[in-house]
């Protein structure tokens, strides 16, 4: 009975009774729902505030989400020495392909520049938000927030951003002009118009560069 | 019935062939050892005589040893450490658009989660008139849709920007991978939650040790954004976001965040770290694009190539791959002397959005220097550029989203090698 009422007879009277039939008989309301587009499950279930909170761990650029909590870097540099330093350098130079976070000068018009916390970063907020989801590297989400704090106040102050003496705060940082705050454009649609040439679309064809020939063994990892 | 003629040892073009020394180029192609001799009939070979293991020896199927080179690779000085790394897709050896689960390429900030699918949960919240939380067992239990579509890493390519450098196309494009992905579309939830009037932008996150954190438009969200549980008709591969990952369709892998545990829906962009100090693409003015999110459209020719040379001259079938982050497919035109001229190809196979699309062309090769390239067309009408056409505008520092043409020199002993051309 209900296999039928849901083949929707094209008779309209006989549509008609199906649905009589069916919203009479509850155990056919089943498959009348899947008839239609299926009902939304809502088996979601509500989150209270303070456990959202656990889970919340975000900083906007504005500074929500910053715990209390205050470092400075006479506070980070022996954090930084102990659980950072062995990757991104005494100095934060940064240890072989780990990346360094001094800016040493280099601008980002060079040939090859070098993209660190001080000459590329526009927010300071992402420092604190990056150190306290991801870093230690393999020891992550082990800090305390005046770590963190102390952290963050400790590379700006390598940057020579803040001095040394300021104190990061919930306050603070989030008022932490960033000298390359106002270097990245929002990007919108495709910046390349390249036209479907067919014929005699370049005048002389040149080799600019070679990989070198393959040899099967390099494949071999 | 000349099968058995064609296979035998004495014919003559065959033996020219080996002779010239392309015997290796040929074999690999044909999945058979160098050198091996064709069997002459009425040879019976040890399989047909004999009784192959029964059913269920490997519960889980393995590929026949005979395909063990075809695997993911990586290179170990390009990144730091091998958490934080990439493996590539051997896109020379793959057949159809569909990149079986043990080759899709990976991209890990923080390794991969070993994550317990019972003690992971979905919470979404922020500008919503109701915060959910979902288990996996809940979010199975939602109606699914089942999509076909590639993800590409937004570095696919970057290691070329300067000049030529890998030898393989494994390396030159192999942060690239297709599968059909099952789950639930986002604007689902996101109704269910009910999004607050002001709404723009979501945070996605994931479980991993890098907490990896990435901020996506609505728009996308309530478009065509998935919450996906299972690739290629099986649950996630961990390495791909075990148990629960983020579908963004068309846009660079970063986004597509893995092991996916938190959606929080805001008014702007959180600006983290992988959008800012990462996946941002540097111009020579300074300036860098923020939020280059699409993967535009670019193909490359997977045979020949590199791996896989040429046996030898005359008729050959060349294949390739194109794919776009703004749809189907229109078009792939095919140059053979370095984008003088190009004759349109054929797309072979499906022709999804947002998938890899299959060309092929026939070509009939004189046994001298070639310079190919393809180029592909979408349905939007973007053109692929040549990669002088891409350094112009983003010079030589923009590291992601180099979606250049690609140009093989075929050099007169059928080997291929990755070249640039000005």
């Amino acid at each position: 009975m209900c296999n039928w009422a849901d083949n929707a007879p094209r008779n309209r009277a006989l549509r008609r009774l199906a649905r009589a039939l069916a919203g009479s008989a509850l155990l056919c309301l089943g498959g009348l729902a899947a008839a239609g587009p299926p009902a939304s499950p809502g088996l979601g279930r509500p989150v209270p505030p303070e456990l959202i909170r656990a889970w919340d761990i975000d900083i906007g650029p504005d500074g929500s989400g910053l715990p209390p909590g205050s470092g400075t870097a006479a506070q980070g540099e022996p954090v930084f020495q102990a659980k950072c330093a062995s990757c991104h350098g005494e100095f934060g130079e940064g240890v072989g392909r780990f990346p360094p976070l001094v800016d040493d000068g280099t601008p980002l018009t060079a040939e090859r520049p070098r993209k660190t916390v001080g000459n590329y970063w526009p927010h300071a907020t992402t420092l604190w938000d990056y150190i306290n989801r991801a870093m230690p590297f393999g020891n992550a989400q082990s800090l305390t927030a005046d770590e963190v704090y102390a952290l963050v106040a400790y590379i700006l102050s390598m940057n020579e951003i803040i001095d040394e003496d300021q104190e990061m705060n919930a306050q603070t940082l989030p008022k932490v002009k960033m000298p390359n705050r106002d270097g990245f454009i929002t990007a919108t649609g495709s910046d390349i118009r390249a036209p479907a040439c067919m014929h005699d679309c370049v005048a002389q064809v040149r080799i600019t560069s070679r990989a070198g020939r393959y040899k099967r063994e390099q494949a071999a990892k | 019935m000349n099968s058995r003629d064609k296979r035998r040892p004495e014919q003559p073009t065959r033996r020219r062939l080996l002779q010239g020394g392309l015997a290796g180029g040929l074999a690999a192609l044909l999945g058979r050892p160098a050198r091996a001799a064709d069997p002459a009939p009425p040879t019976v070979p040890d399989w047909t005589h004999h009784l192959g293991p029964g059913v269920a020896t490997h519960p889980y199927g393995q590929p026949s040893p005979h395909e063990q080179s075809v695997v993911r690779r990586y290179l170990p000085h390009i990144q730091p450490t091998r958490q934080a790394s990439i493996s590539f897709t051997p896109l020379q050896d793959l057949h159809g658009i569909i990149t079986p689960n043990g080759l899709f390429f990976e991209r890990h900030h923080a390794g991969v989660p070993q994550i317990d699918p019972e003690a992971h949960r979905l919470v979404i919240h922020g500008m919503v008139e109701r915060p959910l939380m979902f288990s996996m067992r809940d979010l199975m239990r939602y109606p699914a849709v089942s999509r076909v579509h590639f993800i590409e890493c937004a570095g696919n390519g970057a290691m070329e920007q300067r000049g030529a450098v890998n030898k393989a196309l494994q390396f030159t494009h192999g942060m690239l991978s297709c599968a059909e992905w099952t789950g639930v579309p986002l604007k689902l939830l996101l109704r269910e939650a009910g999004v607050r009037k002001g709404a723009r932008w979501l945070l996605a996150e994931g479980a991993d040790a890098a907490a990896l954190a990435r901020s996506f438009p609505l728009d996308k969200a309530l478009d065509d954004a998935l919450i996906v549980y299972a690739q290629n008709g099986e649950r996630l591969r961990p390495e791909q976001g075990y148990p629960l990952r983020l579908l963004l369709p068309g846009w660079e892998g970063v986004a597509n965040v893995k092991w996916l545990r938190r959606l929080e829906i805001g008014e702007r962009p959180w600006e983290t770290r992988e959008e800012t100090a990462t996946y941002t693409d540097l111009l020579p003015s300074g300036k860098a694009r923020q939020f280059t999110f699409v993967q535009e459209a670019k193909s490359v020719i997977t045979w020949p190539c590199p791996e896989h040379p040429l046996p030898g001259r005359g008729r050959q079938l060349l294949r390739g791959l194109a794919w776009s982050g703004e749809g189907r497919i229109r078009a792939v035109d095919v140059t053979f002397d370095g984008g003088r001229n190009w004759r349109r190809a054929r797309l072979s196979g499906p022709v999804l959005p947002k998938a890899l699309t299959r060309f092929e062309i026939e070509w009939e090769w004189n046994g001298k220097q070639a310079l190919l390239g393809s180029r592909a067309i979408d349905e939007t009408g973007y053109v692929q550029p040549t990669l002088a056409q891409l350094r112009q505008v983003r010079g030589t520092n923009s590291m992601y989203h180099n979606n250049a043409i690609q140009t093989w020199l075929v050099h007169p002993d059928g080997e291929v090698e990755h070249v640039q051309l000005g």
